[in-house]
């Protein structure tokens, strides 16, 4: 470059850091002040964008608090009864090769009546993204027991906290169905802080990743909070969530086969594709 | 001469699905209808369609209702057992509207029961399955070359309305061996403009059955009311054997009509004159046809494999018209003709002057309510 | 190299938050994660869903680091970094 050449203009508007994703809807949520659902639709949304996967994406929710995110993100969605998400996933799977699955349950719906669906899905190696959101109560139903109830939480259902003899210890669903050949990746992700979920983030997208890759089956947990459930404020449920949560259900990539999985068989084509 | 093979009941089911243009089949081994599953098992893949054996019933029905949510052409199968099962699915399918058909191949009850054949889920099948306010056409073959018939048209009918649609057989039709003339039906593809296909160029979609505010519930319910009406006109379906001259009908489906049949033969060869009414769907019910055939008869003899669950509806049907007798065997138990031919007389003994209370006590039922 | 920001008092026409107040519920989690300490609600506002907003209370304080908008449930915030000005390298210099 030369004395005399000008330099170059630099940009005179701010710049855009970041904005609600595209396919995160406008309308208000009507989860809780503080609800980790909400940061974990968002980051779906921002994923499922990123990836461009909007159009192609049919996503099954189960039942729980979240059983309006078709509400909240724009892509074609099918309700599921309670616990059978990874059911009526493996129907679409099976039916549209073409369709990205991804599938998004809370602890009772997957980890109490749903085990059956989700551990048969994993095993299958069904390529679909299992998103699980884990807030350790049943929002919706008002607070009770979940599967993933700490020892020692009170809940509606265990008023005196709950105890080992009386209804059995916090059940590790993920870590149990890290076990399965079938699943190619499994993560936990939590909404504690802003590294914690852009971690949660990567998890997701490389859960999806996964899926189009036709690796496996994929699910992320995400340990998250539920501070009307916990009788907590919103800052208080994250002292909680750091501190005792993620004590029994530690973030961290527990499985990732996606390197020497075996080889799944791709879904079949159905004759008469409408 | 037209050639015909033999095939068993459970696989000409399956076949007839396939050609129909099934896309997809999800079931659980359950006797007596593992065979329909292992024939899928083998045929769906030849073809690159789509065949799951689910973790359970639970898991199939809710793998047919995903599928079914696309847009694809569904079969389910399973007997009484696995059925109960599905009554969840059904709800939901009902109630978001989706097209299935679902096969049951009834088996002793209740609970575990026995795998022989009965027709003790006909409450099951037409008044249920899952709660809410639904009704889901139910048909019931007699014969395997009709079931063969019969499952195009509960694919037509799903698609049509947009509801599951069951198909009722027994063991004994699932598990027999009948020559058939192989003349399967084919179906155009499903078309539908409600499915979810992934929201490309368009609005997102969402199938659900879930309406929280009361105003929204209520009106979907209404409009649900509104399509079983129009079942009911457009969808009713029976078969009428002998009932031009007769005195007395049996009312019978499925394998119980099969006996029947056998039984009025050999009452019109003792001289009764005797009918056969036979219901093909068990919802909406052949009600108004019942109706006006009681309005001739000295009497109905309902016949069923179960201790009595048709028998209600068709008292309903005939309102008081004419004495409604009922024969039925449990368990897994068969009724043979003889023993219809023996309810029937005691139909006939009604109206016959020789009838004696003290030697024929049963004919005290028929004479309470009867006619002339 | 260094690299110049614009001096945000001085071009007060933008800010580093454009904050959507219909959807925030006043959670406050935005406050416990926000490094500066800048935002807080606005106790003297109730939006349409009955809660206080989340307010800017210094917007020169501001580094858009965007964690605000990392924790929020309810994706009020769109954030802006200050306009770029060319580093000494870029000058030619």
């Amino acid at each position: 470059m030369t004395a005399t050449t000008k330099p170059p203009v630099a940009t005179a508007a701010p710049r855009l850091i970041y904005e609600r994703p595209e396919l995160l809807a406008e309308e208000s949520t009507h989860y809780c002040p503080g609800c980790g659902h909400g940061v974990v639709h968002r980051l779906v949304a921002e994923v499922l964008g990123e990836l461009g996967l909007g159009p192609r994406t049919i996503a099954v929710v189960g039942v729980g608090c979240a059983v309006f995110a078709y509400d909240y993100l724009r892509v074609d969605f099918c309700e599921a009864p309670h616990g059978r998400a990874p059911a009526v996933a493996t129907g679409i799977r099976r039916v549209r090769p073409d369709a990205f699955v991804l599938t998004y349950q809370g602890d009772g719906d997957m980890a109490a009546i749903g085990t059956a669906e989700i551990v048969h899905a994993a095993a299958r190696g069904e390529l679909i993204t299992a998103v699980f959101v884990n807030n350790g109560v049943y929002g919706m139903t008002g607070g009770q027991m979940a599967p993933t109830t700490l020892l020692g939480q009170r809940t509606t259902s265990t008023p005196g906290g709950r105890e080992a003899a009386l209804h059995g210890c916090p059940l590790p669903i993920t870590e149990m169905l890290a076990l399965l050949p079938g699943v190619a990746y499994a993560a936990r992700g939590s909404v504690v802080d802003p590294v914690a979920i852009g971690r949660t983030k990567a998890y997701l997208k490389k859960a999806c990743e996964v899926q189009l890759a036709g690796a496996g089956f994929a699910i992320v947990e995400v340990i998250s909070t539920c501070p009307v459930g916990w009788g907590m404020t919103p800052r208080e449920s994250i002292d909680w969530l750091r501190d005792a949560v993620a004590e029994v259900y530690p973030p961290g990539v527990l499985v990732d086969r996606t390197k020497t999985v075996p080889v799944v068989p791709a879904p079949a084509t159905p004759a008469s594709e409408g | 001469m037209t050639r015909r093979v033999l095939m068993k009941g459970n696989e000409a089911i399956a076949e007839a699905a396939i050609a129909a243009g099934c896309d997809a089949y999800f079931g659980y081994p359950i006797t007596p209808q593992a065979e329909l599953l292992e024939w899928m098992a083998r045929r769906m893949p030849e073809l690159g369609r789509a065949f799951v054996q689910a973790e359970s019933e639970l898991g199939a029905i809710n793998m047919a209702l995903g599928a079914a949510a696309t847009g694809a052409r569904v079969l389910v199968s399973s007997s009484s057992p696995g059925i109960s099962l599905m009554g969840e699915g059904m709800s939901y399918m009902a109630g978001s509207e989706l097209p299935v058909v679902v096969v049951n191949v009834m088996r002793g009850g209740p609970g575990l029961g026995s795998i022989q054949p009965s027709q003790s889920d006909y409450f099951q099948a037409t008044k249920g399955h899952g709660h809410g306010d639904y009704r889901v056409p139910v048909l019931a073959p007699s014969a395997i070359a009709e079931a063969i018939d019969l499952v195009p048209t509960a694919f037509e009918i799903a698609e049509r309305y947009r509801t599951p649609v069951m198909i009722l057989a027994d063991g004994i039709m699932g598990q027999a061996m009948e020559p058939v003339e192989p003349r399967f039906r084919t179906l155009p593809p499903p078309a539908p403009d409600w499915a979810l296909t992934g929201a490309r160029g368009r609005p997102p979609r969402v199938v659900h059955s879930l309406h929280l505010q009361p105003e929204d519930l209520e009106a979907h319910n209404r409009d649900l009311q509104a399509k079983f009406r129009a079942i009911e006109a457009a969808e009713t379906r029976w078969a009428e054997e002998g009932v031009a001259d007769a005195e007395v009908a049996i009312v019978a489906y499925g394998t119980a009509a099969r006996v029947a049949r056998t039984a009025m033969a050999r009452a019109r060869e003792a001289g009764m004159k005797v009918g056969l009414f036979r219901p093909i769907s068990l919802w909406p019910f052949p009600s108004a046809a019942l109706r006006d055939l009681a309005l001739r008869l000295r009497a109905i003899l309902v016949v069923e494999l179960s201790a009595g669950q048709m028998v209600e509806d068709v008292r309903l049907a005939v309102e008081g018209r004419a004495p409604v007798l009922f024969h039925g065997r449990t368990g897994g138990m068969v009724p043979t003709p003889d023993e219809v031919v023996a309810a029937l007389r005691r139909g006939f003994v009604v109206t016959d002057p020789s009838f004696d209370a003290e030697t024929d006590p049963l004919g005290l039922i028929c004479a309470a309510g009867g006619r002339r | 190299m260094a690299i110049a920001v614009a001096d945000k008092v001085a071009s007060p026409a933008w800010s580093p938050l454009l904050i959507a107040t219909d959807r925030c519920k006043g959670c406050e989690l935005c406050i416990a994660a926000c490094p500066p300490a800048v935002l807080a609600l606005d106790t003297g506002v109730v939006n349409r869903l009955g809660y206080h907003p989340i307010r800017l209370l210094d917007a020169a304080r501001c580094t858009s680091c965007a964690r605000c908008a990392r924790v929020c449930p309810d994706a009020v915030f769109t954030i802006f970094a200050a306009p770029r000005v060319a580093t000494h390298r870029e000058a030619g210099r």
